[in-house]
């Protein structure tokens, strides 16, 4: 009687032990899985800021300004552009417009 | 010396009186039952406020913050974006600065010293000293830890586009609520609900278990435009552009998908930087597109001559007299710029006479004229969404006079905005249907419209509005190198005080490529004072640079030969006003 008293004991105390221990796992992973959520905000909360610095670097008055001023681009005048046929079966070949000028 | 062992102690031999021993059994049993009957009450009957105050030393209620949705454009680029920012408050009684403190203080977050000062010594519990202050800055003030002063979280909405997109988002204002454009009209979808919940946190102040969510957070929906960004820019700059030229008072332009109704572009002039609302006017926020109407002119003149073609009324080579140049209806007279004698219908459009449009609006009854306009969207509003969206003015039938179904054929005696403008002609561009126009991407374009005209009816007048845009035409100026173009111009008085002034409001509505088209762009000038006023001399220029550009961004395939453009020598009419 006495023996099994003590082995029935012996296995409250173990899984005390364990349901302590288990808790204190649970707590840390979640406080894991906190720290997760928090940097996937701050992710996001970053995205945002280079999707709005993208923006702005990306500007079309920015672009246009460069291309201009910058880089001396202008847009082609009508006898300088040359139409590329995109047609599937027939094979594709570009086709020179007659020159205006 | 002996030893006295405890058992044999003499005081043991003397008998305690009993009542000693009694007495003090029962003080310990009392004392007993008494902490027993505390406890009890405690863990039994007192226990809300008690299991309260426990819970309050080790769980928390933490908001959880919801962001407002992005707005994009149809390629997913980013046209507005929420990003959190610290504001800055103190309660004036806790602050106590040195003035030399205070002197640092101001400069770092760069507000005016005696500003500052004065808003410390106010009366109030809770004042803000600067709002929406970066995250670096905010990081700055904390390491200082100032008694009485707060940073607290706030969102702010930012607008890389700037005052290019800046009347169709609108803004948000401090309390991230919509206030005009895009964001008061979809804020229902874009604002998010903050939520909360329960947590427990261990002494380090993080966070080791959810205990229950008291209200989940609902982020916002980003929205995707049916904007284009580039064919905006392009509108943009070209519409500001010829303001700037013409010295005008205004201006608007609206792009317009056929195919599917969505609006690619709309710009107004003047304009605001939303990031930057300081010294905002009334007159900058107006978004004319939707909310201002105008008498337009002309380019009513190709829905009365359709309804004539429908009706069988007329072909397009049945010819009209209109010399001598004026025709009375009653009391009034109206007249044309020129006098152009015996016109084909078509040439009626192309030479844009207004008598050869009043005889042929004549020959036609009133409500069905009524039936048409309302048809076409004229008198009601677009339903866009906007704020101050306005319907314009279209008078019921039975009260229209003779001159008044004359006037109106022509675009005068009714007004209309230039959004609906833009979609009535959506009837030539497409085969003769509208569809609603739609400010939001369309992933499955709307099959059928609203029939107003049969397809027929809609190739005749489209092959007039190419005529007017061709030398001998009011509006060559329209053309496109490599483009077939359509399109009509519109000059009209503008009315002031019930009369009309001697300032004008001068239009273009068109579409191309003309053999399938694609796009329509209508533009606007309010008061043009530089000299030149006719719609085919200042609002014409407009809509060729953005519907070229536009038809080169989207990759439309040229339908006439990419020549050179022999504007300066085409024969140019003006119209009649």
């Amino acid at each position: 009687m006495a023996r099994i008293n003590i082995f029935l004991l012996l296995l409250v105390v173990m899984c005390a032990l364990g349901a302590v221990n288990s808790n204190h796992r649970a707590r840390k992973l979640f406080t894991e899985l906190e720290a997760e959520q928090k940097r996937l905000r701050d992710l996001d909360v970053e995205w945002g800021q280079l999707q709005l610095e993208q923006s702005t670097w990306s500007g079309h008055a920015r672009i246009e300004k460069i291309a201009r001023e910058k880089l001396g681009m202008r847009t082609p005048l009508p006898g300088q552009v040359m139409l590329v046929e995109s047609s599937n079966d027939a094979p594709s070949k570009a086709t020179a417009l007659p020159k205006a000028d | 010396m002996q030893s006295i062992r405890f058992t044999r102690s003499p005081l043991l031999s003397q008998r305690l009186p009993a009542w000693r021993q009694r007495l003090l059994l029962w003080l310990f049993l009392s004392a007993f039952a008494a902490l027993l009957v505390r406890s009890a009450y405690l863990q039994g009957f007192h226990n809300v406020f008690l299991g309260e105050k426990g819970r309050a030393r080790y769980e928390r209620v933490i908001d959880i913050s919801a962001t407002r949705g992005r707005i994009t454009d149809r390629h997913g680029d980013v046209l507005a974006v929420s990003t959190p920012v610290k504001s800055l408050w103190a309660i004036p009684e806790d602050v106590s600065l040195t003035p030399a403190q205070s002197r640092d203080f101001a400069k770092l977050i760069d507000i005016d010293l005696r500003e500052m000062n004065h808003k410390l010594a106010s009366e109030r519990d809770f004042v803000y000293i600067k709002r929406q202050i970066p995250p670096d800055l905010a990081e700055q003030v904390a390491a200082h830890k100032y008694d009485g002063i707060h940073l607290q979280d706030e969102y702010r909405r930012y607008y890389p586009s700037g005052d290019v997109t800046a009347h169709m988002l609108g803004f948000t204002g401090t309390g991230d609520a919509g206030q005009e454009g895009i964001e008061l009209a979809f804020n229902s979808q874009l604002a998010g609900r903050s939520g909360s919940r329960r947590v427990i946190k261990d002494r380090r102040g993080s966070i080791v278990e959810d205990v229950e969510s008291i209200r989940p957070p609902v982020e916002g929906k980003d929205i995707a435009l049916a904007l284009d960004g580039k064919i905006q820019y392009l509108a943009y700059r070209y519409l500001q552009q010829a303001i700037t030229e013409n010295h005008a008072k205004a201006g608007g332009i609206v792009v317009v998908d056929t195919l599917t109704g969505e609006i690619l572009a709309l710009a107004n002039l003047p304009t605001y930087n939303p990031n930057n609302r300081q010294h905002l006017v009334g007159a900058q926020l107006r978004n004319r597109a939707v909310t201002d109407t105008f008498e337009p002119g002309s380019t009513m003149k190709p829905f009365t001559i359709a309804l004539a073609l429908q009706e069988g009324k007329v072909r397009p080579e049945t010819t009209i007299q209109t010399a001598p140049g004026k025709m009375t209806i009653g009391t009034a007279t109206i007249s044309d710029a020129h006098v152009h004698g015996l016109l084909s219908v078509a040439q009626v459009i192309q030479k844009s006479s207004n008598i050869g449009t009043a005889k042929i609006a004549a020959q036609m009854s009133a409500p069905d004229m009524w039936a048409m306009f309302d048809s076409l969207g004229f008198g009601s509003p677009t339903k866009l969404g906007f704020p101050g969206e306005v319907g314009g003015r279209l008078r019921p039938a039975k009260t229209w006079k003779p001159i008044e179904q004359a006037t109106m054929s022509y675009g005068h005696g009714i007004s209309v905005t230039l959004m609906q403008m833009a979609r009535a002609y959506q009837v030539f561009a497409r085969d003769g249907d509208i569809v609603p126009l739609s400010l939001l991407r369309l992933d499955v374009p709307p099959a059928t419209g609203v029939s107003v005209f049969s397809p027929k009816t809609a190739h005749e007048v489209r092959a007039m509005l190419e005529l007017a845009v061709q030398s001998g035409g009011t509006a060559p100026q329209a053309q496109i190198s490599g483009y077939r173009v359509a399109g009509k111009t519109g000059t009209a008085h503008k009315v002031e005080g019930g009369v009309y002034a001697n300032k004008y409001v001068s239009s273009f509505v068109g579409f191309a490529p003309a053999s399938a088209p694609r796009l329509i762009v209508a533009v606007m000038i309010d008061e043009p004072t530089g000299g030149k006023h006719f719609g085919g001399d200042v609002a014409a220029p407009v809509f060729a640079s953005v519907m070229a550009g536009a038809l080169r961004s989207l990759g439309v395939a040229p339908d006439a030969p990419l020549a050179p453009l022999q504007i300066a020598n085409a024969e140019v009419v003006k119209e009649g006003i």
